[in-house]
């Protein structure tokens, strides 16, 4: 589905933020992209989207290359890339409902999105997609009147609007309790495999990555220094990963989890 | 304690002892000698306190009823040139802001709105509807016209600072869903600045008000006309009545100003 070939980005710092990464995620398979702050983790999924222009490389999305669309063909491109945030960026001033509609931008006309004159369809499908996360009764409420949760569900059901064929998703928990955290993992996941998505998650987080993905790609200093199962999370790995320290407990803490409530609202 | 503990002090602005006294000095000897060239001419000032007290009893009482319909025709011109001069301005600054927010427009537009701003800034209301009445005639146009030039100056470069310093994300959440420039402009870009776009708009018509009864001593139209006649025939009385209308309206109007502005925020 997705399939990146050497991928290189240097800021005009000067900062070689990625250095030549290569990548191909199927369908519907869930990747958790983990490494130190700085590692290019974010740079890496917005030079997927091109929120990010890539210096070198190409992104190829169902053999379309992407890095060389017009600014035109980005924006349809951009369509079939749902992208969850951290720390939820939800338009604060705007409505739930607004919120959850603005996925659908790329499909409608400016005027129709300037009187909020949404198809039937789409408001349909934002109606199910909210019932589906919990938060129908939330529907008309400003977004900053939610708590984190609700944000970031709010956040999945945008990134959804758009019938995306990716889900690019950069540290969904990183401003969130663990509870709250494992409940918005489990729902991605969920989502992703009902959906058949291919999915990219940065995470902090490598237990919770462990818990979630099917596959673990370690980055450091824009290099892969690591492509498996997560299993195969050695202590010796993650020291290559984020450095020397003693990670038995970081490996021990994240198999059983016995928490499995349904999302609540 | 120990003595380098008892002997601290916070660290002084100016670090070096004989600089920051030089400093000091040199304030205080300018300040006694620029006091030193002002002349005050005591006997004069003692003159003028009885002929400054016959001016001020001129004033009472205050004279509504002789000049009613001159009074009433000069406040309806004020509060003409203010409608339509901060609707016009308003209209005219939007565009102006939008192109001189560096997060949004291009270098050549940005220098090129900049400019504009900074012209309207520079100059005082009066120098510029000096000009103006030398353009267009005595009368309200020319007021008209410099109250919405100098309101492009005020908002366009308030709003664009605040455009400048919205929430990055949520304008990259809704651009990365492939929404178009004008999409994310109404989305994202839009609900951030509006509030204060709204304050500062009905603060700016309070100014303009209080603007267009100065405008009138050159000839720009309005009730400040009204009084620059009532002082040249020595109707004091009517000058004072003339002076608390305006008092009241600008009262009025910074009253609802405010209360506009905490209801938007």
């Amino acid at each position: 589905m997705l399939q990146l070939i050497g991928l290189s980005k240097r800021y005009r710092t000067g900062d070689l933020a990625l250095d030549g990464v290569s990548l191909e995620v199927p369908k519907g398979q869930v990747m958790a992209l983990i490494g130190p702050s700085g590692a290019g983790k974010s740079t890496l999924i917005r030079c997927v989207n091109r929120l990010v222009e890539p210096t070198a490389g190409q992104v190829l999305l169902a053999g379309q290359d992407i890095t060389a669309l017009s600014p035109r063909g980005l924006r349809r491109a951009r369509r079939r890339m749902g992208m969850i945030f951290q720390e939820y960026a939800l338009v604060e001033r705007l409505s739930v409902m607004e919120n959850v509609l603005s996925g659908r931008l790329g499909y409608v006309g400016f005027w129709a999105s300037w009187f909020r004159r949404f198809p039937p369809a789409d408001i349909a499908e934002a109606f199910r997609l909210l019932e589906r996360v919990g938060l129908t009764a939330m529907r008309d409420k400003r977004a900053d009147a939610l708590s984190g949760g609700q944000r970031q569900r709010v956040g999945i059901v945008r990134a959804l609007m758009q019938d995306p064929d990716l889900l690019l998703v950069d540290e969904p928990t990183a401003s969130l309790d663990p509870k709250t955290s494992r409940q918005i993992m489990r729902l991605i996941v969920e989502l992703c495999g009902e959906r058949g998505l291919a999915t990219i998650i940065n995470i902090h987080d490598v237990a919770l990555a462990q818990m979630f993905a099917a596959r673990i790609v370690g980055l450091r200093a824009g290099r892969i220094v690591y492509d498996g199962p997560p299993e195969g999370l050695t202590p010796d790995v993650l020291t290559a990963i984020y450095g020397e320290e003693d990670w038995h407990a970081t490996i021990r803490a994240a198999p059983d989890e016995a928490e499995t409530d349904p999302v609540p609202a | 304690m120990s003595t380098e503990a008892a002997a601290w002090r916070p660290p002084p602005l100016i670090a070096d002892r004989r600089l920051r006294f030089a400093i000091y000095a040199g304030a205080l000897l300018y300040a006694v000698l620029a006091l030193g060239t002002i002349e005050v001419n005591w006997a004069r000032a003692a003159e003028g306190l009885a002929r400054g007290a016959r001016f001020l009893a001129g004033f009472f009482p205050p004279d509504f009823v002789t000049k009613r319909e001159d009074i009433l025709e000069g406040l309806a011109e004020s509060l003409a040139m203010t409608v339509v001069s901060t609707v016009l301005g308003i209209a005219l600054s939007v565009p102006f802001a939008l192109g001189a927010a560096r997060n949004l427009a291009p270098l050549p537009i940005y220098l090129f709105c900049r400019g504009v701003i900074a012209i309207s800034r520079t100059f005082q209301e009066i120098i510029i509807a000096i000009l103006f009445v030398a353009m267009f005639g005595f009368g309200p146009l020319a007021g008209t016209l410099t109250l919405a030039f100098a309101t492009i100056g005020f908002l366009g470069k308030l709003l664009a600072e605040d455009i400048e310093e919205i929430e990055v994300a949520q304008a990259e959440a809704v651009r990365a869903t492939g929404a178009g420039w004008w999409q994310v402009l109404d989305f994202a870009i839009a609900p951030q600045v509006l509030p204060r776009f709204i304050g500062l708009s009905a603060y700016r018509f309070d100014i303009n008000f209080r603007e267009s009864a100065v405008l009138g001593l050159v000839g720009a139209g309005g009730i400040g006309d009204t009084l620059n006649n009532a002082f040249e025939r020595y109707e004091f009385d009517t000058a004072a009545a003339i002076l608390i209308v305006i008092i009241a309206i600008v009262m009025a109007c910074e009253y609802s100003s405010s209360w506009i502005r905490r209801q938007v925020q």
